[in-house]
């Protein structure tokens, strides 16, 4: 046991050297992003191989009979999003979304999972219902958006840079957003004691307290 | 049309959101419902911070979308908690099975 924990750190080791020794040797600088690979360029490519791993966890999410795969398949859905933040200059927010729902939210609802759901029966049931519905309402939907999104002439601004934006979320949120950020502290609070509340086991009166 | 630009990521964030929607409206698992909300709201998400890249400029839009993280974080922790309690009550997650308001 203790030799296999031994061998695990020594490859988590491994890895972190060999990300670091990559990271040193091929600075952001030397990136060949605008390098063209036929029609698309290196950073096309990264966007698409991204958003469809993000768009194959969704499919998960939302079609999966199983609750563990569809929870998995949010765990993508949420990394590709949080890697697409990368391509538009939110470098605060992707590392926001890496912390606050794949290490929270996530890790919540695969607790969930696991305390309401008999994990060892056959059937982890995340059946489906009203499947006609459900696929008129996608099919209503989606084409409206989609076609807005392509169809619209944005007033696009011309050629936005990537640049760091954590200072100025810093300042915003210190300056003309400082109610909102103390009233979202405020809703954490509450939500803190109403989650602990609502989810704690409920005493009878004339029942002991079991130890 | 071929490089990416803000329809793409409007686009994604549309089939995001129609994706989430049909989560919602087909589950029977209370769970995969919350999951269904995470996803809308991860396609609001990706809306607010491509027009803050491509349109607006300034930080507003990651702003706002720093915010519904936390009120996602937040729903998600009050919603959990709430399938738990049904959980207890009704010996079952099953969205149709919590059809009382009492015990």
């Amino acid at each position: 046991m203790k030799g296999k924990i031994g061998l695990w750190l020594f490859l988590a080791a491994l890895v972190v050297g060999f990300v670091a020794l990559l990271a040193s040797r091929v600075g952001p600088a030397t990136l060949p992003a605008d390098q063209a690979v036929g029609p698309f360029t290196l950073r096309d490519l990264l966007f698409y191989a991204v958003a469809s791993l993000a768009m194959v966890g969704t499919a998960f999410v939302a079609l999966s009979r199983n609750i563990v795969y569809s929870a998995l398949g949010l765990l993508f859905a949420l990394l590709g999003t949080g890697a697409l933040y990368v391509f538009l200059s939110a470098d605060f927010l992707a590392v926001t979304q890496l912390l606050v729902y794949i290490g929270g939210v996530l890790v919540l609802i695969l607790f969930a999972v696991m305390l309401t759901s008999r994990i060892t029966d056959v059937n982890v049931s995340n059946t489906s219902m009203g499947v006609a519905g459900g696929a008129a309402l996608f099919f209503a939907t989606a084409p409206v958006l989609v076609f807005v999104a392509l169809a619209t002439p944005w007033a696009a601004r011309s050629s936005p840079g990537l640049a760091p934006t954590t200072r100025e979320i810093g300042d915003a949120f210190l300056t003309g957003w400082l109610l909102p950020f103390e009233l979202a502290s405020l809703v954490l609070l509450a939500t803190l004691i109403g989650a602990v509340v609502i989810a704690r086991k409920e005493l009878k009166p004339d029942e002991e307290p079991t130890p | 049309m071929v490089h990416v630009g803000l329809p793409h990521f409007l686009v994604l964030g549309a089939l995001l959101f129609s994706a989430g929607l049909l989560t919602v409206a087909t589950r029977r698992n209370a769970v995969g419902v919350l999951m269904g909300v995470e996803l809308i709201l991860n396609g609001a998400n990706v809306n607010f911070v491509a027009f803050n890249h491509y349109v607006t400029g300034g930080v507003s839009g990651q702003v706002f979308a720093l915010f519904v993280i936390v009120l996602a974080a937040a729903e998600a922790a009050v919603g959990l908690a709430i399938v738990l309690a049904i959980f207890h009550t009704f010996r079952s997650i099953d969205v149709r099975a919590a059809d009382t308001m009492r015990e």
